[in-house]
């Protein structure tokens, strides 16, 4: 008897292990190449060893700088000075500049200047460091510069993250708003927000009548119409941008078709701005909202709204009261994945997005190809997470996760 | 079985060597350099060369530099980007011994001007200019003249295209706003000055497209997008050139530090900055930069060459843009976002 049971048991364990060596590829390749990406992204974000490691010194030496006396001593500012030598000779005194600038606007063309200026120079035989470097630039008047350098003896810095939502350290530490010229990062992060519930909110609009219309119609011909909801989706998404700038653009179809029919004198600003942004991305995301409602339709059982309209309520409290709830799971589903998938999104606003299109995921590229600044990026990447987790969240308060329906 | 793999290895070894990777701007001056550097360069050394384009700046060859995964082996770089990936260490040292000799046997370092081969990264292989034109077509009966018609949107409505960065465009607000030619430098360097030129472009902000590569401007004049837009000059051949703020530079050839074919690289400099190959850079009115090639431009085909029109612009201070790039590059992107 009791041998039975353990054989039980070990066939048990044994079809668990085999299980799990089943899913163990799946489980390595999201562990691999979905899981450390992440992390390491996160890291990077926060961890930023360039700076102490191009001045070892320097940063070592400056510790006890106050910034009431502007400048550092005579001594803090000759070890600086010859590792500023050392980075010009080697040329990579860029890499500090690039690095100090993002921490300070300004500085970089400072520090490129003196490296310029010090590659030749005598270090021993300059009497007064201080008016040295005030010889070269005024702009050495500026005990930001010196704190930047005494805050980079850590490799850990917050600098980034606050970055990413225009907050910065003072000069005492605390945090602060940046300079209004400088704020750009949180508006762009709250107009990104904005537009992906617009694009979402446009989604519902479009997706619900759709797939209402669609459930009513026998399997045969829905399935058939169903083809011209998937059709943009199965269509290269580059095709479909540019065919919605052939529309959209000064003299393209929409307005030509306007101009025509004297509506407008002028063509409209229609194309590479916000509104084309929204427009192109609520036709790209529409399957992802048809395709939850539609299953949510198809598998509501219709007496309900029977039962109800028999019982006297009118149309619009059958729809209210049974016909609407019964598709919450399926419209849910469908928001989120909208919303989640826009405020990531690049390429749509890339590319007609003009300026003012632009949305938080252009940014990250922009600091990963363009200005090369990765920490920037990262940060910008983690906040972007959060916030997509945080919706999460809520939604899984509001709705549960286990409501959602996907079809 | 290992003769296989070492014939193999061989093949690809020699494949490899026998390709180079020239990077370059397309349109106009990309076919003028295909045909009298390119082409006669493959047909006399059998070289592969891949051809291609980029959009100009630093970031592209510092992300290759940084990642140790260099593609690129030569690039013909504006000077304006140049003294900053010089001195950051993105580009190759040169010397001036593997350069030839002019036609009429003049030495390099006698033959080409100064300028070109001022740096230790770059062999300077054209002279020209950034200016804006406008097409007859579309700019009705008032034509501009200077700078300052170009920010005047009350006597010239509609949209101007520009480049988006903030090299040369900060440097066109300011003269535009008053400040001499010769001074430009001088007061960019101060936070005034930068501030000053922003606001000036804030008058035409909402009528400026921005566009990403030089070869998009003459299509936003040829088709009406823009009546007036920001060029290379060699690249608004048909169009009615403004000369008035020419910004007047070089462009070079370089190569990438770290290249694997950094000896076929010099060798491809050096045809293509012989005096024929830089002769016909004259095919889209480019100036050469060597003694020797001049004398073989006609002098109808003079005029349209930038040296021809100096005292209308200004010089562009490469050294200035190799400080100052990544702070008003920085400033510009929050100006523009904003």
């Amino acid at each position: 008897m009791n041998n039975n049971k353990n054989f039980f048991k070990a066939q048990e364990r044994l079809a668990k292990i085999k299980a799990f060596l089943l899913v163990t590829p799946l489980l390595l390749f999201v562990l691999v190449f979905f899981v450390t990406p992440i992390l390491l992204i996160l890291v990077k974000a926060v961890y930023n060893p360039k700076v102490n490691s191009l001045i070892p010194q320097t940063v070592v030496v400056i510790k006890q700088y106050d910034y009431k006396n502007v400048f550092p001593k005579e001594e803090v500012i000759k070890v600086f000075l010859t590792e500023l030598q050392v980075l010009a000779k080697n040329r990579s005194s860029g890499i500090l500049a690039e690095e100090l600038n993002r921490q300070v606007s300004g500085f970089g063309s400072t520090i490129k200047k003196t490296a310029r200026k010090i590659k030749k120079e005598d270090i021993n035989a300059i009497t007064n460091y201080k008016e040295y470097l005030l010889s070269i630039t005024k702009k050495w008047n500026n005990p930001n510069f010196w704190i930047a350098i005494q805050r980079s003896y850590s490799s850990f810095t917050f600098s980034n993250v606050l970055a990413a939502v225009d907050l910065k350290y003072d000069m005492e530490g605390n945090i602060v708003q940046k300079e209004e010229s400088q704020r750009i990062y949180f508006p762009i992060l709250v107009k990104t927000l904005y537009m992906a519930f617009l694009i979402t909110f446009f989604t519902i609009i479009l997706a619900y009548p759709t797939a209402y219309f669609l459930s009513t119609l026998p399997k045969s011909k829905a399935n058939l119409l169903m083809i011209f909801v998937l059709l943009p989706f199965w269509t290269s998404l580059l095709v479909r941008i540019v065919s919605w700038i052939t529309l959209l653009q000064e003299y393209g179809v929409v307005n030509e078709l306007l101009l025509y029919l004297n509506i407008i004198e002028q063509p409209l600003d229609i194309v590479f701005n916000q509104f084309a942004t929204v427009i192109t991305m609520t036709h790209i995301l529409l399957p992802f909202m048809v395709l939850p409602l539609y299953a949510s339709m198809r598998a509501m059982d219709i007496t309900y709204v029977k039962a109800s309209a028999s019982l006297g309520a009118n149309p619009f409290l059958t729809f209210i009261k049974i016909y609407f709830p019964l598709t919450l799971s399926g419209l849910s589903a469908g928001a989120v994945l909208v919303f989640i998938i826009s405020i990531g999104y690049y390429i749509t606003p890339a590319l007609i997005g003009g300026v003012d299109g632009q949305m938080i995921s252009n940014l990250v590229e922009f600091h990963m190809r363009t200005s090369n600044n990765w920490e920037l990026a990262s940060a910008i990447g983690g906040i972007l997470l959060f916030i997509t987790l945080a919706l999460y969240a809520i939604y899984n308060r509001l709705v549960g996760v286990n409501n959602m329906k996907l079809g | 079985m290992k003769r296989i793999i070492l014939s193999m290895s061989l093949v690809a070894a020699t494949l490899a060597a026998e390709s180079l990777t020239v990077i370059s701007w397309g349109g106009d001056y990309g076919k003028a350099q295909m045909k009298h550097a390119i082409t006669p360069f493959m047909a006399k050394t059998g070289t592969k060369v891949l051809f291609d384009d980029y959009k100009g700046g630093t970031a592209e060859i510092k992300a290759q530099v940084d990642s140790k995964n260099v593609k690129w082996d030569v690039v013909d770089i504006e000077y304006i980007d140049l003294e900053k990936a010089c001195s950051e260490n993105m580009l190759e040292r040169l010397d001036t011994s593997f350069l030839p000799k002019g036609q009429d046997g003049t030495s390099a370092n006698k033959d080409f001007y100064p300028a070109a081969l001022a740096s230790e990264c770059a062999i300077g292989n054209i002279y020209w200019s950034t200016v804006y034109a406008y097409s007859k077509a579309h700019i009705g009966a008032n034509k501009p003249s200077s700078i300052q018609d170009f920010f005047d949107i009350k006597k010239f409505p509609g949209k101007r295209a520009m480049r988006k960065r903030a090299q040369i465009n900060l440097e066109w607000a300011l003269i535009a706003d008053g400040v001499a030619k010769s001074k430009v430098y001088e007061v960019l360097e101060t936070e005034a000055g930068q501030k000053r030129a922003f606001k000036k472009l804030d008058t035409i902000k909402k009528n400026i497209i921005w566009f990403d590569s030089w070869s998009q401007a003459p299509q936003l004049l040829n088709d009406g997008s823009a009546i007036m837009a920001q060029s290379a000059n060699g690249r608004m051949t048909e169009f009615e050139i403004v000369w008035d703020a020419q910004a007047f530079d070089l462009d070079g050839w370089a190569i990438v530090k770290g290249s694997k074919n950094l000896k076929l690289a010099k060798e491809f400099i050096a045809f293509a900055t012989s005096t024929k190959a830089l002769a016909g850079m004259q095919d889209v009115n480019y100036g050469p930069t060597r003694a020797s090639s001049s004398a073989l431009i006609p002098k109808e085909k003079r005029n349209k060459l930038p040296s021809a029109h100096l005292d209308e612009g200004f010089k562009v201070n490469g050294i200035f843009w190799s400080d100052y790039a990544t702070e008003l590059n920085e400033k510009y992107n929050s100006w523009l976002l904003k």
